[in-house]
């Protein structure tokens, strides 16, 4: 699905070699600064590497439509995002910018449930507590109907019994979709949970100096 | 037709009384703005006497070139006053849409002001020329100033809430419809509230010039109303331009934010 050649982004990732095979859940795991967003961002088209070549599905991403690529590779950033407006509105969100087809209300409430966030679709969604905010926009890309999902500590905020909730209806659903996920925690537990794969930062990363000589 | 009452000299001296008021209460109440006082009044005074005898010269040698020296001046200042009213930090390249929006917007308005609404004769004609461009620029000049903060502002401040829309698949223009819209609206609402306020609260500039200058008060109303729709178009199309155009500059080739 992913693959990546001595890519090199500022002085925050030197990667030699990797590569992420599709229909499989990933958790990047690494110590804080280590640059795990930073790599999903460069999965996403957010950020261009400054050297070397990242593929995606065999192609150059610098040769991919930026947004085309980001409707198929979604991602949820490390600060939940809440926009002005409903509980529903902030659903729908992920869809709207895609130009998706929008779900119902039904589904909509169904997925609330799943994600144990009891809210009405019509409650003003910054009213929200952090934890919450964070299940919305867990759920709103859920909704999306991408090819590759990238989470950034989607379950940072929530507590321990939340999250295996969350965690559980995600990957049930991924798994039976075939999807890939490249998830990025802290979590021990939730890596050795949920991956197929846990990808460690500085295995993947080459020791900063050796380049420098 | 009756002529215009003339000031003396001395008349007008006399309304300097207002400053020393105003120099004496600051001075009372101990606010340290009398020099900025002086100033200002200085600077007005011989400001506008300059222009006037500027303007005595254009009206009597009544000449194309004039005219558009005229304008071109105008343009050049407002464009370099909306650089000096942003506060914030404005990219080379939002510095280029600003000038072309700003141009473009109020010459369109205006040429379709001169040419088809008023349809001043000859088209150059100074007396009409240089107040109304003066007006349509003027009014876009602040549209588009305040078009600009909420534009730096809003990307400085939602810039997490565009990234997360990028992320998801959504253009740049989707990503930031919130911010353009926001901005366009901080930009035309003094216009159109000096349209809902307009002969109640205040009867503006124009239409006093014309009042005094002898006319009937039906005919000054017919230039009001003609120049703020005037300036409605002028305000509106130049926010729009320089929104349309302006927001595109916070992105690059890649569709990514730029820092
Ligand atoms: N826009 C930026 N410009 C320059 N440096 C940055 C930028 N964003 C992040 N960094 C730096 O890049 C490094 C990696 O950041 P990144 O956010 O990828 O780490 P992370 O592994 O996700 O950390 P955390 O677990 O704390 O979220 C950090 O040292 C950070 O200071
Ligand atoms: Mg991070």
């Amino acid at each position: 699905m992913f693959e990546i050649q001595n890519l090199k982004y500022k002085d925050i990732l030197d990667i030699n070699i990797l590569e992420l095979e599709s229909g499989k859940v990933f958790c990047l795991f690494g110590e804080s600064g280590s640059g795990k967003s930073t790599l999903l961002k460069i999965f996403n088209g957010m950020l261009t590497p400054d050297e070397g070549v990242v593929r995606y599905k065999k192609e150059k991403i610098t040769q991919l439509d930026p947004v085309e690529l980001r409707k198929e590779v979604v991602m949820l950033g490390q600060d939940p995002v809440v926009f002005e407006g409903t509980v529903r509105d902030n659903l729908l969100a992920g869809l709207r910018f895609s130009g998706e087809n929008e779900v119902t209300d039904q589904e909509m409430s169904s997925l609330l449930k799943e994600l144990h966030l009891e809210k009405e679709l019509d409650e003003d969604a910054t009213k929200l507590s952090g934890g919450e905010q964070q299940r919305l926009a867990f759920g709103r890309v859920l909704l999306m109907n991408a090819n590759v999902y990238l989470m950034d500590e989607p379950t940072s905020a929530l507590d321990e019994g939340t999250e295996t909730v969350v965690m559980d209806y995600f990957t049930k659903n991924i798994k039976k979709q075939n999807k890939t996920v490249i998830m990025v925690t802290h979590s021990k537990e939730i890596s050795e949970k949920y991956s197929d794969r846990i990808i460690y930062m500085d295995e993947i990363l080459t020791k900063v100096g050796v380049h420098h000589e | 037709m009756n002529e215009m009452l003339e000031i003396t000299i001395w008349q007008l001296v006399s309304a300097y009384i207002f400053i020393v008021i105003l120099l004496a209460i600051v001075r009372w109440r101990k606010i340290p703005r009398e020099k900025e006082i002086v100033i200002a009044t200085l600077r007005m005074t011989i400001q506008l006497v300059l222009v006037g005898y500027l303007l005595m010269f254009i009206f009597e040698n009544e000449k194309m070139i004039y005219s558009l020296i005229v304008l071109t001046i105008m343009e050049t200042f407002a464009v370099y006053n909306i650089f000096k009213r942003t506060k914030q930090k404005l990219s080379k390249d939002l510095k280029k849409i600003i000038a072309l929006s700003m141009v473009s917007g109020t010459l369109f308005a205006f040429i379709y002001f001169d040419f088809v609404v008023v349809q001043f004769s000859p088209w150059y004609d100074p007396r009409y020329f240089i107040p109304i461009a003066g007006m349509l620029i003027g009014n876009s000049m602040t549209g588009i100033t305040l078009g600009v903060s909420a534009l730096v502002e809003g990307f400085t401040s939602r810039r997490k809430e565009v990234e997360a829309a990028l992320m998801l698949g959504a253009t740049p223009n989707k990503a930031s419809q919130g911010i353009v819209n926001h901005a366009f609206d901080s930009a035309i609402l003094p216009t159109i509230n000096s349209m809902v306020g307009m002969g109640i609260v205040f009867l503006p500039g124009m239409m006093t010039g014309v009042i005094l200058s002898g006319a009937g008060p039906l005919d000054a109303i017919k230039y009001q109303i003609a120049i703020m729709l005037g300036i409605t178009g002028s305000v509106s199309l130049s926010v729009i331009l320089f929104l349309y155009l302006g927001y595109k500059t916070f992105f690059n080739k890649y569709a990514q934010l730029k820092l």
